[in-house]
């Protein structure tokens, strides 16, 4: 971003140090969200270069935090004013620049071998299964018995529970695996993980979204 | 202050609540599906290049591979560039 004053350094620095963790936001005027006051979390603000009024920096946030309002407060923090002249994103959750990123001509070449030279491995190896999506979400396992009826809108209850993750809380969005790690769900979460354990019977999730097509498990429902 | 834990920071463990078996003949394995599967139901973590917006890259994913629908997830600007998932 680029500052409208000269501000010294350390100054600059401290004020990055502040803007870190929960803060308030309202969407500008141009967005397509409800222009609500919101709170999102800032989870790193790190200044790595300063050259005059330039600042190049990375900053680690919560998905529908606004940027460009970060840095113009930023500006305004610092007394000169402030507005963002480059932005690129580096990561989204699971998905990185190390992991797979490819360009546009990549998916080209690959969907070009495999039509014409019939090597199927540029294709496979530019794309992630869906499964990668929900990788940073806390996941619950099912049995083959359970799964069709998930597909067909059915909630999770306890029977048909096989495995979970820690540290799942009432309300957490989770993502429902069958036991070879294929992704038949979301759902939301209804009692805790301790209590997916403990009881015998009961709603465990409420399914929010269907991924698996129907009739990829037998039924048994 | 301590940084606030970002989602990929999170460490869980895994439990069983009841052991059981899958059975081989039903479902696939996430890395063997058979491709126009692994297509369909895949993500491509895209660098999306300045210039188009977010919808033209997904408009143009569509086109190259072939396939009916795409979507995406995390819309940047016109003039920004980065990771868009489609």
């Amino acid at each position: 971003m680029k500052l409208h004053g000269d501000v010294e350094y350390e100054k600059v620095i401290r004020v990055f140090k502040e803007f870190v963790g929960e803060i308030y936001q309202r969407p500008p005027l141009r967005s397509s969200v409800k222009r609500q006051v919101r709170i999102r979390t800032i989870y790193y603000n790190h200044v790595l270069q300063i050259k005059d009024r330039n600042i190049l920096f990375k900053m680690g946030c919560q998905a529908g935090t606004y940027v460009r309002k970060i840095a113009h407060d930023i500006g305004e923090v610092l007394g000169c004013g402030a507005h963002v002249v480059e932005f690129r994103r580096t990561r989204s959750g699971f998905y990185t620049e190390d992991n797979c990123l490819v360009t546009l001509h990549d998916l080209s070449d690959a969907q070009a071998y495999w039509k014409e030279r019939d090597d199927e491995q540029p294709l496979r190896s530019s794309i992630l299964p869906v499964e990668t999506a929900v990788a940073l979400l806390p996941k619950v396992w099912v049995k083959d018995s359970a799964v069709d009826a998930i597909c067909h809108g059915a909630h999770l209850a306890v029977p048909g529970v096989s495995k979970l993750h820690s540290g799942i809380n009432e309300g957490d969005l989770l993502a429902v695996m069958t036991l070879k790690d294929e992704l038949v769900a979301l759902g939301e979460a209804q009692i805790s993980g301790e209590k997916m354990l403990e009881e015998d019977h009961g709603l465990v999730a409420r399914t929010v979204r269907v991924i698996m097509a129907t009739n990829t498990y037998p039924k048994a429902w | 202050m301590k940084e606030p834990t970002a989602p990929w920071m999170v460490e869980r463990e895994t439990l069983t609540r009841s052991e059981a078996d899958t059975d081989p003949k039903y479902g696939c394995k996430p890395d063997s599906r058979p491709l126009t599967e692994h297509i369909r139901y895949g993500f491509a973590n895209i660098d999306k290049p300045a210039g188009p917006s977010s919808h033209e890259v997904t408009a143009w994913v569509k086109k190259i591979l072939r396939v009916s629908h795409a979507g995406h997830a995390g819309t940047l600007e016109v003039h920004e560039t980065g990771e868009i998932q489609a």
